[in-house]
């Protein structure tokens, strides 16, 4: 009976993940099938990298709002610092070693520094709870972007020099180089950004994600979120897992940040791509795709990004439509009408494999009484 | 020897003295209630005992060890669990899950082993599964297992509750109006799992309730609290028959 329910059970997420893997892959061969054929516009052969980040970024948000269940409107802040880190390593050790290697270590180091990151600012907004941790977190972002913007380092033959003013008050000498030019941002960062790196990246952060929420510490978080009092009565360190969480999801953020930096030869921190409205764009596609539901954030960042683009005339209403449909999305998330149909498919579909498991499980409860 | 020894317990909130002197000697395997009209300052005796308040004077022993003033995490650590008066379950996690929480602190395999699904996740899983399933029959949850917590019927969520709080492995239980909203019939069955829990795992219990049916049942001494100060402490059948009491639930 034990092993019975328990083999049950591991083999139901097992299945799950499998799928969300399976998913991604089978997407990937279709999409390379589709461009050695020559089936695909330059267009859409451009969205392929972009799709990779926001399917990351939407699926590290879910982490933090879905798993976690606090707020945040950050992401892009932690999206920023990655990129930032990330191709300042490749600009300052462009060369110096082969490609591959250097491209590999500057996500690593994009994935520490953002996790660092998500740690310093997680420990004083995570004591905040709900809406006051979204804004916090809001304003934690536009201050990482703000500062970004001002940030001046230069090299020079007597090593690195730091400025928050502007590139002349570094002092650089006469064979120095700007590396980080304020409000300019990086140029020059190497194209190493592709398709297959992007895919390789989500599967990565699937397996972390997906394998620490259904692990003692991914239980321990959701604990948290269900509810604080309790999981703190039964000795779970709200603070420890909290900052877990967080700073996964931040490092992953920032892991999508630095194929961002090394997809565009120039780097700049602009509202656009690091400010609030990404952020928010984020948020929108883990809403869309489910809170908490890891394959449904995949689903709806590759279909949110899509949309515009095959639209493309309506594309100046991006945003609008992003508006409107986050509000459907909570109507149809909260009136007691959609949430009972929703019952009623669910019931439908899934009710037959759940009185089936129940019936076999006590099945085999009576022929074990039998035995006695 | 004495597994619980609380004295001098007080706290106040701005100008209320919410819980005021209180005393309590707990022996171990002992079934221990504690009761008094509503505000007296039950629960609030719970929260000092499980680190949710610090008290403003007074000394908790848990095993002659001084507990006084920790937190929450380790006072659980040292052996207190208990439950709430309105259900707190993790709802969106399975029954399963949910005991499993309480066994967190037991199989600490690492976070990477976790993540890389290394042996040790395997084999600890299999023990916390087992363990938990166990905990589950004792408490006739175990068909419901893979339900979400929050699709259980209300009997069964403090059945659920009191089963998460063992697995947390804990010397002293504490249960917060177990009996609240249950029928005659539930009650009865409630005093039963009491008694079982007692007795097979050689538990401590203290319980606040107001059934006293459960109360005359199954405590052996009672402790009545009015106002935030102990009414009177003794055996249940005297404490019960105090003229004291009578007036304070029944008034004049």
């Amino acid at each position: 009976m034990n092993k019975m329910n328990t083999k049950l059970k591991l083999s139901k997420t097992a299945k799950s993940n499998a799928i969300t893997y399976l998913m991604v892959i089978v997407v990937y061969l279709i999409v390379q099938i589709l461009l050695a054929g020559g089936h695909v516009s330059s267009l859409m052969e451009g969205l392929l990298v972009p799709l990779c980040i926001y399917v990351m970024l939407a699926v590290s948000l879910n982490l933090t709002v879905g798993i976690l269940g606090e707020l945040s409107l950050g992401h892009a802040g932690f999206m920023c610092v990655g990129a930032f880190s990330g191709a300042f390593f490749s600009k300052c050790v462009q060369g110096a070693m082969p490609d591959g290697i250097r491209f590999f270590l500057a996500l690593v180091l994009g994935a520490v520094v953002a996790g660092i990151f998500g740690i310093l600012i997680g420990i004083p907004v995570l004591r905040l709870k709900g809406d006051y941790l979204a804004i916090v977190t809001l304003a934690f972002g536009e201050i990482i972007k703000n500062l970004v913007n001002v940030l001046y380092i230069g090299r020079d033959s007597d090593g690195f020099h730091f400025s928050m003013k502007d590139s002349i008050s570094l002092h650089l000498k006469e064979d120095g180089e700007v590396l980080i030019n304020g409000a300019q941002g990086i140029t020059g960062t190497p194209h190493d950004a592709g398709f297959t790196v992007g895919i390789i990246l989500i599967l990565l952060s699937l397996f972390i994600i997906l394998n620490l929420v259904h692990s003692r510490d991914g239980r321990a978080i959701m604990s948290i979120r269900d509810n604080r009092i309790a999981a703190e009565s039964v000795g779970i360190n709200i603070t420890k897992y909290k900052l877990m969480a967080f700073s996964i999801s931040a490092s992953i953020a920032g892991v999508a940040g630095v194929l961002y930096a090394h997809n565009l030869s120039t780097l700049t921190a602009l509202p656009k791509n690091f400010g609030y409205n990404m952020s928010i764009m984020i948020l929108v596609f883990v809403v869309l795709g489910g809170i908490g539901n890891i394959r449904g954030s995949i689903l709806s960042a590759v279909i949110l990004t899509l949309l515009p683009e095959l639209l493309r005339g309506l594309s100046d209403y991006r945003m609008l439509i992003y508006a409107v449909v986050l509000i459907v999305m909570m109507l149809f998330n909260w009136s007691p009408k959609a949430i009972e149909w929703k019952e009623r498919i669910k019931e439908k579909y899934f009710s037959g494999f759940q009185k089936k498991a129940v019936a076999e499980a006590s099945a085999v409860k009576t022929e074990k009484k039998e035995v006695k | 020897m004495a597994l619980l020894e609380v004295k001098n317990l007080t706290i106040s909130f701005g100008g209320l003295r919410a819980v005021d002197d209180f005393q309590l000697t707990i022996k171990k395997g002992q079934l221990y209630g504690l009761i008094g009209p509503n505000g007296a300052g039950k629960t609030t005796v719970f929260n000092l005992l499980t680190g949710v308040y610090k008290p403003d004077e007074g000394i908790i022993r848990l095993e002659d060890k001084d507990i006084t003033g920790l937190k929450t995490i380790e006072i659980n650590k040292a052996g207190i669990a208990r439950t709430f008066q309105n259900i707190r379950l993790f709802k969106e996690l399975s029954v399963l899950d949910n005991v499993k929480v309480g066994l967190h602190n037991s199989y600490p395999y690492h976070t990477l082993e976790g993540i890389f699904r290394l042996p040790g996740y395997y084999r600890m899983e299999k023990e916390m599964n087992e363990k938990a399933m166990e905990l589950l029959k004792v408490f006739d949850l175990d068909q419901e297992a893979d339900y979400l917590a929050a699709n259980l019927p209300y009997g069964k969520q403090r059945k659920l509750e009191i089963a998460r709080a063992l697995a947390t492995d804990p010397k002293l239980l504490l249960l917060d109006e177990p009996a609240a909203g249950m029928n005659p019939n539930e009650t009865g069955e409630l005093m039963d799992t009491i008694r079982f829990v007692r007795k097979e795992f050689d538990m401590t219990v203290l319980l606040i309730e107001h059934d006293m049916k459960l109360v005359s049942g199954i405590c052996e001494e009672l402790t009545v609290l009015n106002f935030g100060r102990i009414l009177t402490q003794g055996k249940t059948a005297d404490v019960l028959n105090d003229p004291q009491v009578i007036t304070a639930y029944l008034g004049e």
